[in-house]
């Protein structure tokens, strides 16, 4: 049997850094062959980007390779010397990288760029190597290849400059290509289509690829096989779909019940979750672990061992539900468990039973954690149990936001841009409306006009029935502490000089009025609530992690009781395995303080998973709004089809839907007139949709014409009826064009 | 592109005539009554009544700004207190000479600061980095006259090489006055030197640490293509606009300098009409000074925009 194509043996790899030696990668052998995708799967500090650089011999200064080979078809690029690596790199060796915008030259064309590769690797003069670029974009199924290849790097969007870069990675016909997260920066409509894109040429060219990811979604849609890293280790590596089926290692096990499975059912539906109960969250634990979907996701406890310190035994025991004393004695290898199943773990046979599997996930409880508010506060519909989100309508919202618009850049001019136009929605107390959209579509710049951090241009924004000042400053502390807000990046929110205590206990003082000793005991129970050690209260945010760090924020959110806190993206900057403990906090509060969120995510799963009602959001105007359960079923409005088919699922034997958006050409930001998702429509009716604005089609048969302003509907309004959609096919039409799906 | 061009064009003409009345209200407010210090102390009243009129001096500012702006405009800049002489051909004169310093000197320092900030950066860390860093680093911190001093000590007194004085005839030409130029030239580009130098490395440094040059390596480009079709166009962009800044610099050494060697340019030209108290001469030599200095960062702006196609598309 020939060598495969590309084979990494025994490989490790060491930083020299000022605080010592990093081992970043450890012992790890992995193999791709013509034609195979091998996806790398980690999360941060796994070291999967630093094997696969190192993997080609291209490692940063202070890197070093302590041992091992690399071989590609036999040559061990770990012992050439260092000037043959060019002929190597871009003729047998392609790189794909994670941001299109940085990764490509900002002062040269593409076309420049692309030439390139010809003329150094082929031989070919300029206009020939053009030919072959112009050749390559066509066949990636670009329209018109030769305005792309004559723009710069800022005036494509981020898709269509991602999709040269990989034009220029492939164009030279590599034997491996290493694609480090090349679509993690896209949006998940783009994401589905460069995949595509992707595969397509790939299985034509026949290349091997090295698939690097965090995102196991994605990893069920391109890879073949699986590879799991974790500090800097490789635990398990098998086929794609017995992976996903059943994984042979308890970290990817609770890696892959860490997410949110999209279609896996919306809290609003299921019942128990209306009953927070200890004996509820017990069973929902076990519901959980057995396969069953629930409301609650796996988490991981503790964090990456540090690099000084690794653990002799397995480098997963400090976190694994089932460790054992034996488990600590030595490193166990990675073996062939099962035929084409590799696995570090000494008691993968453990998970081969229901039993067992439910064992090795940990769920994180609440048991013997204080509920964030004391009884005699505790309130809301969630008391008796589960109400329909349509019933409990009727009673007056927590938050209600009228024909909200913000406009950017002097009106009428070209730089005239509404990021927000029109936006009308109402969060009842307890319950979650979840914000969908892309970049661009203006979901954050409403948050932020409803937390006053951006003035609208016009609308009305209304807490518990009260009207809101548009001005943040001009809204008073009472108001500031009944409307709170969490931030994706935690960093941002936090004065680095102040410790975690004080950072909790300035808002205690000025809020809500209290004494120094009382704000200090507050803030140690807030703490205690979002499972933060007490020991943390003295620290400064620099020495806390990022899921932490984000904890604290929303304990600092909480302090003040609020009635409705605004979360931008609050988890998007986390691990997948810190996520699923951050979405299930929030939940948690909701429960116990009754709070009202709007949850603003460009992730469909978790805004499924964590929302009541949903509205979804496309350059500026909501598109489509309603409960959970019947937004995310057919009829669709066509564009939240489109999104719905591009999310990968994290489930490899899921059929794809074949609803693809165009990659858009060009960067710049103009706003289509009618429908204006109309240039990107995959059901595009012709002019009506070109030049009249869409009506907002009811679920009980209504129609309201676009013109009017939502507000003015009285009770019909969308923003408070079961479902409706703003399309101009008619919502019996679209249930029989996307009925089967 | 065009209308980037034009902006910046209204824009020097504005600064220009700003200046121009920052620089006559300041000449007008200096200490000395003009006429006394034309006909001297002993002339009377009735005279000195006269040249005023006969001057407009007696006229409200205004009306006196706005006749001597449109004399300047006119190409009529006056005649100097002091030697009688026509300050336009005069300044215009010296002008010449200090374009002919600097552009000697400007040919010296900016080729060689960037080849060596780019070597510097290239081989970062290196032996060769730290003598060229901290080379420059010791040539910012001398001052024009010691620098000159020193070079005279050595080219002229010990070696004989170059003339120590460089007081040539103020009209000669370019090549009769060559030999005078290197010596000046050198010192006023020593300092300048360390500054570009000290950019280009910096920026260099940067650009090389960039995910597109990293792509650049990765495609297996051989080092000159990445080098000069990657780095440079990039690194290069904020090494422009100190070359240009520089020119102040350059200007406020030349001063000195030209102090230092005795030649006849438009810095000594201030320096002598400050002096003499020698109104027009003074108004007409620091416009001059601002117009070159604002024209040299219009130039800095459009080859930054050249180079820079996110500009350039707008
Ligand atoms: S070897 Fe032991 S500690 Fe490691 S993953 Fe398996 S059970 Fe857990
Ligand atoms: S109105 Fe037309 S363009 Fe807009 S979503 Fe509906 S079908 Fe598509």
């Amino acid at each position: 049997m020939a060598p495969p194509t590309f084979q990494v043996q025994d490989l490790s790899v060491v930083y020299e850094t000022d605080s010592g030696p990093v081992p970043a990668a450890r012992r790890i052998s992995l193999s791709v062959d013509r034609g195979e995708t091998l996806g790398l799967v980690g999360e941060s500090g796994s070291g999967k980007t630093t094997l696969a650089l190192a993997a080609i011999n291209y490692l940063p200064a202070n890197g070093r390779v302590k041992q091992g080979a690399s071989r590609l078809n036999g040559l061990d690029l770990l012992r050439l010397p260092k000037r043959e690596m060019p002929r190597m790199w871009g003729s047998r060796i392609g790189l794909v990288s994670q941001d299109p915008r940085s990764a490509m030259n900002p002062t040269l064309t593409i076309g420049r760029q692309l030439d390139e590769m010809g003329c150094r690797h082929l031989g070919l003069g300029r206009r020939e190597a053009r030919d072959l670029a112009l050749a390559m974009l066509g066949k990636m199924g670009m329209s018109d290849p030769p305005s792309v290849v004559g723009r710069y790097p800022h005036q494509l969007s981020g898709g269509m400059l991602q999709l040269c870069a990989i034009a220029m990675a492939l164009l030279t016909h590599p034997e491996v290509v290493i694609l480090d997260e090349p679509t993690t920066s896209l949006d998940v409509t783009t994401q589905a289509t460069v995949l595509d894109v992707l595969t397509e040429l790939k299985t034509e060219l026949q290349t091997a690829a090295l698939y690097i990811t965090h995102n196991l979604g994605v990893i069920a849609r391109v890879a073949d096989r699986v590879a799991v890293m974790y500090a800097g280790e490789m635990l398990e590596t098998a086929g794609v779909k017995a992976l996903f089926a059943r994984p042979l290692h308890p970290y990817t096990l609770n890696l892959l019940r860490c997410v949110p499975h999209l279609g896996a059912g919306a809290r609003a539906e299921r019942p128990k979750d209306g009953k927070a109960s200890g004996i509820t969250r017990a069973a929902a634990a076990e519901a959980d672990a057995s396969g069953i979907p629930s409301a609650r996701l796996a988490s991981i406890p503790g964090s990456l061992p540090p690099w000084d310190d690794l653990p002799r035994g397995c480098i997963f025991a400090p976190r694994c539900p089932l460790v054992m004393d034996f488990c600590r004695v030595s490193r166990p290898p990675l073996v062939e468990v099962e035929p084409l199943r590799w696995s570090t773990c000494l008691r993968w046979q453990v998970l081969l039973s229901d039993e067992g599997r439910a064992q090795a996930v940990s769920v994180e409880t609440r048991a013997g954690v204080p509920p964030l508010v004391e009884d005699t506060r505790s309130r809301g519909p969630l008391a008796d149990g589960g109400l329909q989100p349509s019933q409990e309508a009727v009673s007056v919202p927590v938050l209600e936001v009228k024909d909200a618009t913000k406009a950017f850049g002097p009106a009428r001019s070209r730089a005239h841009v509404k990021a927000v136009d029109g936006a009308s929605l109402s969060v009842p107390q307890a319950r979650t409306f979840g914000l969908v959209g892309e970049s661009g579509s203006g979901k954050t710049t409403l948050a932020r006009v409803i937390a006053g951090l951006e003035l609208p241009s016009s609308g009305r924004i209304f807490l518990a029935g009260e009207s809101l000042k548009p001005s943040v400053g001009a809204r008073g502390p009472h108001m500031l502490r009944r409307l709170q807000m969490v931030f994706q990046s935690p960093d941002g929110s936090f004065n680095p000089r102040m410790t975690v205590g004080r950072a909790l206990m300035r808002p205690l003082m000025i809020m809500n009025r209290l004494d120094r000793k009382n704000a200090r005991e507050r803030a140690l129970e807030l703490l205690e609530a979002v499972r933060v050690p007490a020991s943390h209260f003295d620290r400064y945010p620099s020495e806390l992690s990022g899921g932490e760090k984000q904890r604290v924020a929303i304990a600092r959110a909480f302090a003040g009781d609020p009635d409705v806190v605004l979360c931008d993206e609050p988890i998007s900057s986390l691990d997948v395995s810190v996520q699923s403990s951050v979405i299930n906090l929030l939940a948690d509060l909701q429960e116990e303080a009754g709070t009202a969120y709007l949850f603003i995510s460009h992730d469909l799963a978790v805004v499924e998973h964590l929302s009541h009602r949903v509205g979804v959001m496309y350059l500026g105007k909501l598109m489509e709004i309603g409960e959970v359960a019947k937004v995310l079923a057919p009829p669709y409005h066509p564009y939240t089809e489109a999104l719905l088919s591009a999310v990968p699922v994290p489930d490899p034997t899921a059929a794809s839907k074949p609803v693809r958006l165009h990659v858009s050409v060009s960067s710049s930001l103009g706003i289509p007139s009618g429908c204006r998702f109309h240039p990107r429509c995959p059901r595009y009716l012709g002019d009506i949709c070109r030049l009249q604005a869409p009506p907002w089609r009811l679920s009980d048969g209504r129609v309201i014409p676009a013109l009017a302003p939502t507000s003015a509907a009285g009770p019909d309004r969308p923003a408070e009826a079961a479902h409706s959609i703003s399309c101009h096919i008619p919502l019996e039409e679209l249930v029989r064009l996307q009925g089967a799906g | 592109m065009r209308g980037f061009i034009a902006r910046r064009l209204a824009f020097v003409v504005l600064t220009a005539l700003l200046s121009s009345m920052v620089v006559f209200a300041a000449t007008n407010v200096l200490p000395g009554d003009v006429a006394t210090m034309i006909l001297g102390r002993e002339a009377s009243e009735q005279a000195k009544d006269e040249l005023r009129s006969q001057l407009g001096l007696d006229k409200p500012l205004v009306v006196q700004y706005g006749h001597w702006l449109g004399n300047m405009a006119k190409g009529d800049w006056g005649d100097s207190l002091s030697t009688g002489q026509d300050v336009r051909s005069v300044a215009l004169q010296r002008l010449r000479n200090s374009a002919m310093l600097a552009l000697v000197a400007f040919l010296m320092y900016v080729p060689l600061g960037i080849f060596l900030g780019v070597v510097a950066a290239w081989r970062r860390d290196s032996p060769l980095d730290q003598v060229i860093s901290t080379g420059s680093l010791a040539f910012i911190g001398l001052p024009e006259f010691v620098t000159g001093v020193l070079l005279i000590a050595l080219f002229s007194r010990a070696l004989g090489w170059l003339p120590a004085s460089s007081a040539i005839d103020p009209g000669s030409g370019f090549f009769t006055a060559f030999p005078s130029l290197i010596l000046p030239a050198l010192t006023v580009s020593l300092t300048s030197l360390a500054y570009v130098v000290r950019m280009t490395r910096a920026s260099t440094a940067d650009v090389l640490q960039t995910d597109y040059v990293r792509t650049a390596r990765l495609k297996g480009l051989s080092t000159p293509s990445i080098l000069f079709r990657h780095v440079l166009r990039n690194s290069l962009l904020p090494t422009v606009t100190v070359v240009a800044a520089g020119v102040g610099w350059l200007m406020g050494g030349l001063i000195v300098t030209e102090s230092v060697f005795n030649y006849p340019g438009l810095g000594r030209l201030v320096l002598f009409a400050i002096q003499r108290r020698d109104l027009p001469l003074i108004q007409a030599t620091t416009i001059l000074i601002v117009v070159i200095f604002v024209l040299a960062n219009l130039v800095a702006d459009i080859v930054y925009a050249l180079l820079n196609p996110r500009i350039r598309y707008r």
